[in-house]
């Protein structure tokens, strides 16, 4: 009974092909001589080296990169320690809290654009940077506190406690028990985060300003303007970038999962 | 014990204070923000004049911003119609192959996520202009003489709606057959059940609510994904998320960009409240 028929394999490969064909013809048209996507008239570079001719993108990608950065290490501090915060104060009122900052990946993008827009006009803080910045960390903050709080759900309170009982402050604890222990899901968030960071285009258009743009809102007014194979190369650079942080992402997972468990067969 | 624990709590405030900060300001403040604007008035620019007033919530019922609201849930509903056609059975299907071969459809439909929707998306505008791939396909075949205006017209955008929201789908119909017991479904056929029986009575009811909550998952972004809107479709169709985009920035109307987006909200949260009724009536027929 459970068994898949030929058809059914058939049918998912049909729309993995469909899911994966545009990226595939983006990637390749990069490569393109001519300069319509129609037909592939022979292998070149030049789109690549337009593209870094192309000072105006080159500053986008260096804000984006400066900005998945700061607003993953910003949104670390807080998720992190507000997850194990969470854990281990009884407030009324934490409930409550904990709905209300994971509520960003909730709500549609677009409010959440428009209403951080008009808030950060209230307060009359500069459109730039620091918009982008704060911006980007409430959509953050609740992947990695999700992710270190289902960590800390798994993890056996008595660790710290014990800590506790020998004398170690609160800090203490947290630095030299906690943090080793929840640190793999510190990480995943974290690179979600980023990743989160440098795909948003919704958020980012509201916040960013006139004067300053990320690497995905220039793309996005180059998509509406028109199509150029450029973009092709700097879209295929976007992807081995993406992929890159993906692997770096497997990989140090890996290498955390693999360090705790050596750690926990030593201590047996 | 109990004054450890006090000890305990009352140490491990600091923690939680940035927390505390940063979501009071920042995401309750807005939102409140946003409530209070939707009464306000708009002024000169962008600037807003704080005269109560329902005006902005009246204006929603304009027939011209009724229809934009009109225009959004239907191409929110045929994208998720869609949606679920191509996306039920994929789940189901996936459910059912070997814990290796799961493993790799696991990564290949993760996969996209990493990848920027506009990279996606921009794949689909090659493909789709006049002079783009599937016209030139077409043609070879036989099929059309005339290129075909495929790109920026209403199936464009669902293309790209389906497109971009199909995993969610896929995922959340999986993630619901993967705990099925397949016994069960033996046994309906023991008992003499059709195959087409036995999904629709067995299968198909216990992983209604993956195929629910994939719904909720589709639709509600779906209402607010204007740039799909705008790339694909080139402006043809004003969604709920264009009109806000639009009023914030051009029209310079923030207290009406404010209504619609609290009416935005409500629909969204009526939409899950109705998901969670519908789905804990389910738990209690399982449980009776």
């Amino acid at each position: 009974m459970k068994k898949n028929s030929k058809l059914s394999s058939l049918y998912m490969g049909i729309i993995f092909f469909l899911m994966y064909m545009p990226v595939a013809v983006v990637i390749i048209f990069s490569f393109n001589e001519s300069k319509l996507p129609v037909r592939f008239t022979g292998f070149s570079l030049k789109w690549y080296q337009e593209l870094l001719g192309d000072s105006a993108m080159i500053e986008a990608l260096g804000n984006s990169l400066i900005l998945g950065v700061a607003s993953c290490l910003v949104s670390a501090v807080i998720g992190t320690l507000g997850a194990v915060g969470l854990s281990r104060i009884h407030w009324k009122t934490k409930s409550a809290l904990e709905y209300v900052s994971i509520l960003p990946l909730m709500i549609p993008e677009i409010i959440l654009g428009m209403v951080l827009m008009a808030f950060f006009y209230l307060l009359n803080i500069p459109f730039g940077m620091l918009t982008l910045l704060l911006g980007h960390t409430v959509f953050c903050v609740p992947y990695i506190l999700m992710e270190v709080k289902a960590r800390l759900a798994g993890m056996d309170p008595s660790l710290e406690e014990a800590a506790r009982d020998l004398g170690a402050g609160s800090f203490r604890a947290f630095w030299d028990i906690t943090l080793p222990l929840i640190m793999p899901a510190v990480v995943s968030g974290s690179l979600l985060a980023f990743a989160m960071s440098m795909d948003d285009v919704v958020i980012s258009i509201f916040v960013n300003g006139p004067r300053i743009s990320t690497l995905p809102v220039k793309v996005y007014t180059q998509l509406k303007t028109g199509v150029t194979p450029e973009i092709n190369a700097l879209c295929t650079l976007m992807l081995v970038f993406t992929l890159g942080v993906l692997a770096v992402y497997s990989l140090a997972v890996w290498l955390l999962k693999r360090k705790n468990r050596l750690f926990s067969i030593k201590e047996k | 014990m109990s004054r450890t624990k006090t000890k305990k709590h009352s140490s491990s405030v600091w923690m939680i204070l940035p927390l505390y900060f940063f979501t009071l300001v920042f995401v309750a403040g807005p939102l409140i923000y946003m409530v209070a604007l939707s009464f306000a008035q708009p002024g000169s620019g962008s600037a807003v004049e704080w005269n109560l007033t329902l005006e902005n919530y009246r204006k929603i019922l304009d027939p011209v911003y009724l229809q934009t609201f009109r225009e959004s849930f239907q191409l929110a509903l045929t994208s998720t119609v869609i949606i679920c056609i191509l996306g039920y059975p994929f789940g189901y299907f996936m459910a059912k192959m070997s814990e290796s071969w799961k493993k790799k459809a696991m990564l290949l439909l993760m996969l996209p996520f990493w990848i920027n929707s506009l990279i996606r998306l921009y794949g689909w505008i090659i493909i789709l202009q006049n002079r783009g791939i599937l016209n030139h396909v077409l043609k070879a075949l036989g099929i059309i003489d005339k290129p075909l205006k495929l790109l920026y017209s209403y199936p464009a955008i669902v293309v790209g709606m389906v497109y971009v929201l199909l995993p969610f789908m896929i995922l959340s119909v999986y993630s619901s057959a993967e705990k099925l017991d397949w016994s069960l479904v033996e046994a309906a056929r023991d008992l003499g059940a059709g195959k087409a029986k036995a999904f629709w009575t067995v299968s198909f009811k216990l992983t209604l609510p993956g195929l629910l909550s994939g719904v909720i998952l589709t639709f509600i972004p779906s209402m607010g994904l204007f740039f799909i809107a705008d790339i694909l479709g080139g402006n043809k169709i004003v969604l709920v998320g264009s009109l806000i985009q639009e009023q914030m920035t051009r029209g310079s109307n923030w207290p009406f960009a404010a209504a619609l987006a609290v009416v935005l909200m409500i629909l969204t949260s009526l939409m899950i409240g109705l998901y969670r009724k519908i789905t804990n009536v389910k738990e209690l027929e399982g449980i009776g």
